[in-house]
């Protein structure tokens, strides 16, 4: 039976939580979210609608498209990462 | 086959798999229950956690689809990269922490845990076993592209072996996957890329790659008059049937060797020479009018990839900078191949395959391959499809059902996110290696013009025999561990949560499990017949397909169960059920399917572009709220009388 259960259907064990923290957190996670939609929804209007501008070199010789796809993967763990630090502790 | 499979590559590669699979079991059965699982979760360490996350997300379809998709077209390929990743910031940022505080691991479970309604556990056990199969398809096809070139055996037999050595290891034993397996799979196979995009960058580019055994690949001839080419008495142009004529092609029959050479001609006239296999109405395979092998008279297609121009008129580059790779990218001039398919009325057909040289401006910008390539058109409609699927990879990843478990395996929220963020790391590493080995394999001298899956696989080939064998036993192991994870989520969906729960049968534990195990079956033979009816598509191009159904099903109920009170069960039931069923039609409706799937022509497709998430996202929105609104109403008016 091991394999076939359904792992997850086991409940998580709730953490001790104060409203504040959970607050906090959340109002956080939505302003860093809301940061990268639009870094992300730029790089989409651009490719979509001005896909010339993307081949113009701009840092150190690399086109748009390839630093600005670059700089979206860095930026998702630079936000995760301020996310964490920024985080406060539950209880 | 155009591939030759070497005894030493087949034993690492067996050893490894076996060692794997080993492994995994070992760790699975020690951890017995499920309950075993997730308290040893808490002794986890948050680094091997995330990289874990990264075992768990970098499927082979992935790997080897983006990989491919770029070695073929560019930077389009690329896209699907910086969409996986971005998904995760969804995921980290607005599910991850109000779902746990729900107590929940998936947003099924979310729902059932709230409204307990039979509605809601029937379309959410539908949609994950919608999900879960269109998920397995890519996997299923990546499973054949991996063993054709290793094994030599044609594409649908790695289809079968995988489907059936997975329905036998889910149905014996069960394969927990763990995350020490996820751990040690995530970091050789993130390791090895490193390792091979270090060899990309000391090997540079070069005008005539040459293989692992010395051997040069064959440069293809280009601008070549007519009058040069039937300069020999031998050498006859075959008049164009009706098929051929008013094409592009040229046919050239050599009497002496009885070989049939097809040119193709250019805009100013001279002509490029092409590769092409015919298969004749008998099944037979003739490549360039030659039976297709290796023999004495036979002949076989040749492998492909390399620069055409390099800057300053140079043959090879040298070994390049992580930058001056890409900068010297730019200013290459590469062959990239196209297809066409002229059938004849005696019902034989021919795919050829002709030389494209593409500038390197214009392939490391969107909108270079065929998928993406009405993003450069002037009319707004055309660039939909590109948006859609943008949009559908940013929300799909937080609305696949396997995706946000391992979040909880950790001992609480500070290390949740530690981990998370290693996971970003490493996967946000991994796809950033995808770009150089893509346009590694793109220049590699090894690239098989007829499947764009095998391009990482062969790339690792150009290098060596042995880095070959070991990244195609991490890949297979990886597709190994993933489709045996979503037979058993799909099977589990009928057992529990269709036939338990929401027929309310009353199953013993024994029954229970018999009727997982047979539900196991028909979803591992379904993705065998998936698997081989899918094998000409970009599994990469598959699986997103499978997060538009992921995103459109369950993305709007997700996030609305959780930011909006008013929403009622009815408005969930309603909205997943308009999501999965407008978006699964949609695709089976695109323009793609028509052509890769039934053999249709793609110009009489119904709907005007192949990436649904753009309507169908929206749509369950809207469905969800209407419903919610006109339901919670009628409660209200019963309440009051």
């Amino acid at each position: 039976m091991a394999g076939l259960d359904l792992d997850f259907k086991i409940p998580v064990t709730k953490e001790q939580e104060d409203e504040t923290v959970v607050t906090h957190n959340a109002r956080l996670g939505i302003l860093l979210f809301v940061v990268y939609v639009h870094f992300y929804a730029g790089f989409m209007i651009l490719s979509a609608f001005n896909p010339a501008i993307m081949s113009t070199p701009v840092l150190g010789g690399l086109n748009l498209a390839i630093v600005y796809g670059f700089l979206l993967i860095a930026a998702a763990l630079v936000l995760a990462l301020i996310y964490m630090v920024l985080c406060k502790k539950s209880g | 086959m155009i591939h030759n499979s070497s005894a030493i590559a087949v034993a690492i590669f067996l050893l490894f798999v076996g060692a794997v699979l080993g492994l995994s079991f070992y760790l699975g059965a020690k951890a017995k229950s499920s309950k075993d699982y997730f308290t040893a979760g808490g002794t986890i360490h948050w680094a091997v956690n995330g990289v874990a996350f990264a075992g768990d997300y970098l499927s082979a379809a992935s790997f080897l689809g983006i990989c491919g998709m770029i070695a073929f077209y560019g930077y389009d390929g690329f896209l699907y990269s910086i969409g996986y990743l971005a998904g995760w910031i969804v995921a980290l940022f607005i599910i991850a922490e109000p779902l746990k505080r729900l107590g929940r691991f998936t947003f099924a479970d979310a729902l059932d845990n709230k409204f307990n309604s039979r509605g809601i556990k029937l379309t959410a056990a539908i949609s994950t076993l919608v999900v879960s199969i269109f998920y397995l398809i890519p996997q299923m096809v990546g499973a054949g592209a991996l063993v054709q070139p290793l094994l030599g055996f044609p594409h649908f037999v790695g289809v079968i072996t995988v489907g059936l050595v997975v329905i036998l290891i889910v149905v014996s034993a069960g394969m927990v996957s763990t995350t020490w397996v996820q751990f040690i799979k995530g970091s050789l196979l993130v390791g090895l890329c490193a390792a091979i995009t270090v060899m990309i960058l000391a090997r540079g580019i070069s005008t005539s790659p040459k293989e692992a055994d010395g051997t040069s690949a064959k440069v293809f001839a280009r601008d070549v008059q007519l009058a040069d080419l039937t300069k020999e008495p031998a050498k006859t142009v075959i008049p164009p049937s009706s098929a051929w004529t008013n094409k592009p092609y040229v046919r050239i029959l050599d009497k002496a060797t009885g070989s049939v050479s097809v040119w193709k001609t250019e805009a100013n006239g001279t002509l490029f020479e092409t590769q092409s296999i015919t298969v004749l109405k008998d099944g037979r395979k003739l490549v360039n009018g030659k039976p297709q092998g290796k023999s004495e008279g036979q002949e076989d297609l040749k492998p492909v990839g390399y620069a055409y121009r390099l800057p300053d008129g140079a043959s090879e580059t040298g070994p390049l900078g992580p930058l001056s790779f890409f900068r010297t990218m730019q200013n290459t001039d590469v062959i990239l191949w196209g297809s066409d398919k002229i059938t004849e009325k005696d019902g034989s057909v021919t795919n050829i395959y002709y030389q494209k040289p593409t500038p390197g401006s214009d392939f490391l910008t969107p909108g270079s391959s065929p998928t993406f390539k009405k993003v450069r058109s002037n009319k707004f409609s055309d660039k939909l499809d590109f948006l859609s699927l943008m949009l559908a990879l940013f929300c799909g990843t937080a609305s696949l059902p396997h995706i946000l478990i391992r979040y909880y395996t950790v001992k609480d929220q500070a290390s949740a996110r530690k981990s998370t963020v290693v996971g970003i790391a490493a996967i946000g590493f991994f796809y950033v290696l995808t770009l150089y080995l893509g346009l590694g394999a793109m220049t590699s001298g090894t690239l098989d013009v007829t499947d764009s899956n095998m391009a990482a696989p062969l790339l690792a080939k150009s290098f060596n025999e042995v880095l070959f064998a070991v990244i195609s036993a991490v890949a297979f192991t990886t597709v190994l561990g993933t489709v045996s994870g979503l037979i058993m989520a799909a099977s589990g969906a009928v057992a529990h949560d269709i036939i338990t729960n929401y027929l309310k049968m009353d199953l013993d534990d024994f029954k229970k499990v018999r009727a997982a195990k047979i539900a196991a079956i028909c979803v591992g033979l379904l993705a065998i017949v998936l698997g081989i009816l899918f094998s000409k598509m970009n599994v990469n191009f598959l699986v997103g397909w499978a997060f538009n159904i992921a995103a459109s099903a369950n993305l709007p109920a997700l996030v609305m169960l959780l930011f909006w009170k008013k929403t009622t069960k009815q408005g969930i039931t309603a909205a997943i059920t308009a999501g999965m069923i407008s978006s699964l039609g949609w695709i089976l409706l695109s323009a793609q399917a028509y052509k890769d799937v039934y053999g249709i022509d793609p110009e009489k497709a119904i709907v005007p572009f192949s990436q649904p998430a753009i309507v169908s996202i929206p749509l369950g929105f809207i469905v969800l709220v209407v419903v919610s609104l006109l339901t919670a109403n009628k409660d209200a008016q019963k309440a009051a009388a």
